[in-house]
């Protein structure tokens, strides 16, 4: 590390020396911008790297810097852009993150669906068996105004919300929730830990006063692990309604799960962990939506799996993994496939949740030709249409 | 030895095909005192990284496999219980405090990996091999233990590393590592090689590998891993496809389809990718090898 270098002061440095220090803060910045993890120790190390004489040559330099400031693959695979960009003036080639094939350019963003303002909406309902749709409106807008607001949002179906501040509400409520269901989830694990074996250690040297008869025994305990939570959520136009509050659901548990993992999926998969660790909420759905264009469009819900399993299983799924899916379960796509990919699924994680927001609705039935090959791999098979049914769901998380 | 260039040297003399980048990588490894972390596939040759760094610096090799569950006992150090009961017993009767201090004392100490790697007389290369597979916890004491290179025994003190060794940590990628960890170390990816590069590496590897085979093994397997497949065959699994042609007896895959197909099971680990590369896939595939 860098402790074996010793740097001179930046006054002794000479004219030169001070260019490339500046320049090489210069760097730095733009690589933290770009979400490297670069401390001051690797800026010493790179800079005693300079001196070394790597500066001489930009490919041997690019190499070591790479090595230096890389923390993860994808920064790896960026670096190189990055440096040549900052060092060599040439320009980055923009690199895409969607796979596949974008499909209807004028679709809502994510931006605009969390927002509440459902462009998509008109596409969305027609395919949807409306049957309590009457009335609902009023009995929304009836409820705002008692005393007891929060209660009742708790209750209200998502798709009711209209008030934009009440929206917000329910965003905030729903990020919360994804909060204490972490919490709690730690605290019963806890309490269930007991001792299994002996810990020698310390039972011997609690006991030489005993002459080494193990008397008072120590045990160990072994740690109960969280489960990890894989998330796939359906931003078809179907779903349109519901994809806000379930993206502030999502950035929510992201936020607090140590490890969780989320997706969203229309025609195609796209992996938005990492543009939903962002912090703030807003910002992450503005990442989001350049990731995810084309959702409110159709769903090929056999077909993400697929991919899913495909490319993402083997990296994200252990055998404490709970793959919670939000979707209607209309699939435009080919029905026997999802019916594949869900047991394909099932073979690798620990359960499957299946959180359809329109069970709730009365006179609904699974007669989609895609939930019924999904149902028969799901094991928790639950409505999420209203805060309370998403806290309903925390019991059965825990018990895992 | 500080050249990168003489790194590559050596490292080929010692039968390791390295990709340019990582003959860098193991000359700041040693510049800048900072541990490797490889990140990659599984089957690319991560572990053999390290068994030729060894042989490089003509030193030992410390492994330290991880796995769930892992903790200090088994990767530091341990006590000998037998012995101390054993001790115990046999010194019935003596002063307590005399006792004590015999049975905590390092002839009743047991070295595991990381403790031995600290107390060599000559720097070993230390590899700890899939540390994703350990625990949080393990990760944030191996972090406390790699920046201060010394530990602490509650009975017996601190024990302050003779030499620093060569750190290498490998990942599979199957648990996302702490930043913290990250920061600390040098990072290399590594990839599947490309053809040039696994058919120099069948050829330092396989005794009897002549460079036509070689280079036409490699074009297969590169075929191979564009398939749709569930376990990508790494590099490990070609050197058996390999071994096993050689030992055949097979001087050109275009001269025995038959034994090709037939030896794909080296290649192939489950019954849906065996399945899936039929006798008309093989023969499609060889029929790209020039």
């Amino acid at each position: 590390m860098s402790c074996c270098g010793t740097s001179p002061g930046y006054e002794e440095l000479d004219e030169v020396s001070r260019l490339v220090a500046s320049r090489l803060a210069a760097f730095l910045k733009t690589l933290r911008d770009s979400g490297f993890a670069v401390g001051l120790a690797e800026g010493q190390d790179a800079a005693e790297l300079m001196t070394a004489g790597y500066a001489a040559k930009p490919r041997l330099l690019r190499s070591a810097f790479k090595h230096l400031f890389s923390a993860r693959k994808s920064d790896w695979e960026k670096f190189d852009g990055i440096f040549d960009a900052f060092w060599l003036g040439k320009r980055v080639r923009s690199r895409s993150m969607i796979t596949g094939s974008s499909k209807a350019a004028n679709n809502p963003s994510l931006k605009t669906l969390a927002d509440g303002q459902r462009s998509g909406g008109e596409t969305a309902m027609d395919q949807v068996p409306s049957t309590d749709d009457a009335g609902a409106d009023c009995v929304g807008e009836g409820r705002m105004e008692g005393a007891s607001r929060a209660d009742n949002l708790a209750e209200v179906d998502f798709r009711k919300l209209t008030d934009p501040a009440q929206i917000e509400e329910a965003h905030a409520a729903a990020a919360r929730l994804a909060r204490a269901m972490r919490t709690r989830l730690t605290r019963r694990d806890l309490a269930r830990r007991r001792g299994y074996r002996l810990d020698l250690r310390r039972t011997i040297h609690g006991n030489i006063s005993h002459g080494g008869v193990p008397i008072s025994l120590v045990k160990r305990q072994r740690k109960t692990k969280p489960l990890r939570l894989v998330m796939l959520l359906d931003a078809s136009g179907s779903m349109s309604m519901y994809t806000g509050v379930f993206l502030r659901f999502i950035h929510g548990v992201l936020d607090q799960f140590r490890e969780a993992e989320a997706f969203l999926f229309h025609t195609r998969l796209a992996h938005v962990s990492d543009a939903m660790k962002e912090k703030d909420a807003a910002r992450a759905l503005d990442r989001l939506s350049i990731l995810a264009q084309g959702a409110g469009g159709g769903t090929m819900i056999g077909e993400s799996l697929q991919t899913f399993n495909r490319w993402h299983a083997a990296r994200v799924i252990h055998s404490r993994t709970v793959v919670m899916i939000v979707s209607d379960g209309y699939e435009t796509g080919d029905a026997p496939l999802l019916g594949r990919e869900m047991a394909a699924l099932g073979r690798r994680c620990r359960r499957i949740v299946w959180l359809n927001p329109m069970m709730a609705w009365q006179g609904y039935a699974p007669e989609a030709a895609g939930i019924k090959a999904a149902l028969p791999h799901v094991d928790l098979y639950a409505p999420a249409n209203t805060l309370s049914s998403l806290t309903a769901l925390e019991p059965y998380l825990a018990k895992l | 030895m500080k050249n990168r260039d003489e790194i590559a040297q050596a490292l080929a003399a010692s039968g390791y095909i390295a990709d340019g980048e990582l003959a860098t990588a193991i000359s700041l490894m040693q510049l800048l005192r900072r541990p490797l972390l490889l990140e990659g596939e599984a089957g690319v040759g991560k572990t053999e990284v390290a068994k030729a760094l060894a042989t490089v610096h003509a030193t030992e090799l410390i492994r330290l496999q991880c796995y769930e569950g892992l903790d200090q006992s088994s990767a530091l150090y341990e006590w000998n219980y037998q012995r101390q009961l054993l001790s115990i017993q046999a010194h019935r009767g003596d002063n307590p405090d005399d006792v004590e201090h015999q049975i905590f004392s390092e002839k009743y100490l047991l070295e595991r990996p990381l403790l031995a790697a600290i107390k060599r007389p000559k720097p070993p290369v230390l590899l700890i091999d899939e540390i994703d597979r350990a625990d949080d916890e393990f990760e944030a004491f191996l972090l406390e233990l790699l920046s201060d290179f010394q530990v602490s025994i509650p009975e017996l003190g601190t024990i302050k590393a003779t030499t620093i060794p060569h750190v290498v940590l490998t990942s599979n990628g199957t648990r996302e590592l702490s930043d913290a960890l990250r920061r600390r170390c040098l990072y290399h990816y590594v990839d599947y090689p490309d053809v040039d590069r696994e058919a120099r590496i069948i050829m330092a590897r396989i005794d009897g590998a002549s460079a036509s085979l070689s280079l036409q093994i490699a074009r297969m397997v590169e075929g191979i891993r564009k398939e749709e497949l569930r376990k990508v065959p790494g590099v490990a699994e070609t050197l058996d496809w390999a071994a096993a042609l050689v030992g055949l007896d097979v001087r050109d895959l275009h001269d025995a389809p038959e034994t090709v197909h037939e030896t794909l099971m080296c290649l192939l680990k489950t019954h849906e990718d065996k399945s899936r590369v039929t006798r008309e896939v093989s023969e499609r595939l060889l029929g790209k090898v020039a």
